[in-house]
């Protein structure tokens, strides 16, 4: 089992991703530079929080263009697992594996805080170590996390059960509470909490080690 | 002499849609009211993208710019664009 952790001129949560699975769940990973196009014995994919390419023109525009991406979108579309951090959950949805887009935080703070989440799993592959309804913790930090989608797409996606994170206590102005989406199949989870940063005691939490973990099953 | 390429110039506008909120745009009309000009409405922040393109002829450079808003310059999903092209003259020498 190797987990390919995505890293583009700008990522920088792409080593906490790596402690977080090598440290705490003993995974081997392999980081795969932008313009890599060979995703050879990788099991499932990871898109790391931090500012792709600088975030210039919105967060995420110019990284759907990585030649890596192309592989990860063949990666994805043949059900292979890949998990969208923050930055990685805003190029999943420019590069439209997940619908819809990440727009700046209603009142313009950047939001760096522990932030209480309740999961629906549903058919999510990355959430079938939570309960359904289960509250946990993960913290936020991003300052572009509102989730935008019109509201008959909102509609869509609450029917299709692909809301499977919500914020508890909403806090940058996203439709429906959305914290993190999947797509049909439930291979792709794209998240803006951060659960690398919740698996170690001395961090402050673990609620996130199952997320993690859940690629193991 | 080679013959010369038409040169373009294009001005792209990019703003967010009208259903969605544009937080920044609030943030400076609140702004503005301090500094005692009152009576403004709305104020949206968008993008000015000016670029310049050579093309054999209008409709393909209109048809380059197009898809390069609609791709790149602009999310369709919260964001609309606005395209003004102009051929301009003295364009370099192919």
């Amino acid at each position: 089992m190797t987990v390919g952790i995505v890293v583009f001129p700008g990522s920088n949560c792409d080593r906490d991703v790596r402690w977080a699975l090598e440290g705490c769940l003993q995974l081997a990973t392999r980081f795969l530079w932008h313009e890599e196009r060979d995703l050879g014995g990788i099991d499932a994919v990871v898109l790391p929080g931090g500012f792709s390419y600088g975030d210039y023109l919105r967060c995420g525009a110019i990284a759907r263009f990585a030649p890596v991406l192309e592989a990860v979108r063949d990666f994805a579309h043949g059900g292979g697992p890949v998990l969208g951090i923050c930055n990685g959950f805003q190029v999943l949805t420019e590069m439209g594996l997940l619908p819809g887009a990440l727009t700046r935080n209603q009142k313009l703070h950047f939001l760096c805080e522990p932030a209480p989440l309740v999961v629906r799993p549903g058919t999510c592959q990355w959430l079938k170590g939570y309960g359904e309804g289960e509250a946990i913790n993960l913290p936020i930090a991003h300052g572009e996390g509102r989730y935008q989608c019109d509201p008959d797409k909102l509609q869509q996606l609450e029917g299709e059960g692909r809301i499977v994170l919500r914020y508890g206590q909403n806090p940058n102005g996203s439709v429906g509470d959305v914290a993190g989406l999947t797509n049909q199949a439930g291979n792709v989870l794209g998240l803006m909490p951060h659960p690398e940063r919740a698996c170690d005691p001395a961090t402050g939490g673990t609620d996130g080690l199952r997320l993690l973990a859940s690629v193991l099953a | 002499m080679a013959a010369q390429v038409p040169l373009f110039s294009a001005h792209v506008q990019v703003s967010l849609r009208s259903s969605v909120l544009d937080p920044a745009g609030e943030a400076t009309r609140a702004a503005a009211a301090r500094l005692g000009v009152d009576g403004i409405k709305t104020l949206r922040i968008g993008k000015s993208i000016h670029l310049e393109v050579e093309a054999p002829d209008r409709a393909t450079a209109q048809a380059q710019i197009e898809l390069l808003s609609d791709r790149l310059l602009a999310n369709p999903v919260i964001e609309d664009w606005n395209l003004e092209l102009a051929e301009t003259h003295g364009g370099p020498q192919a």
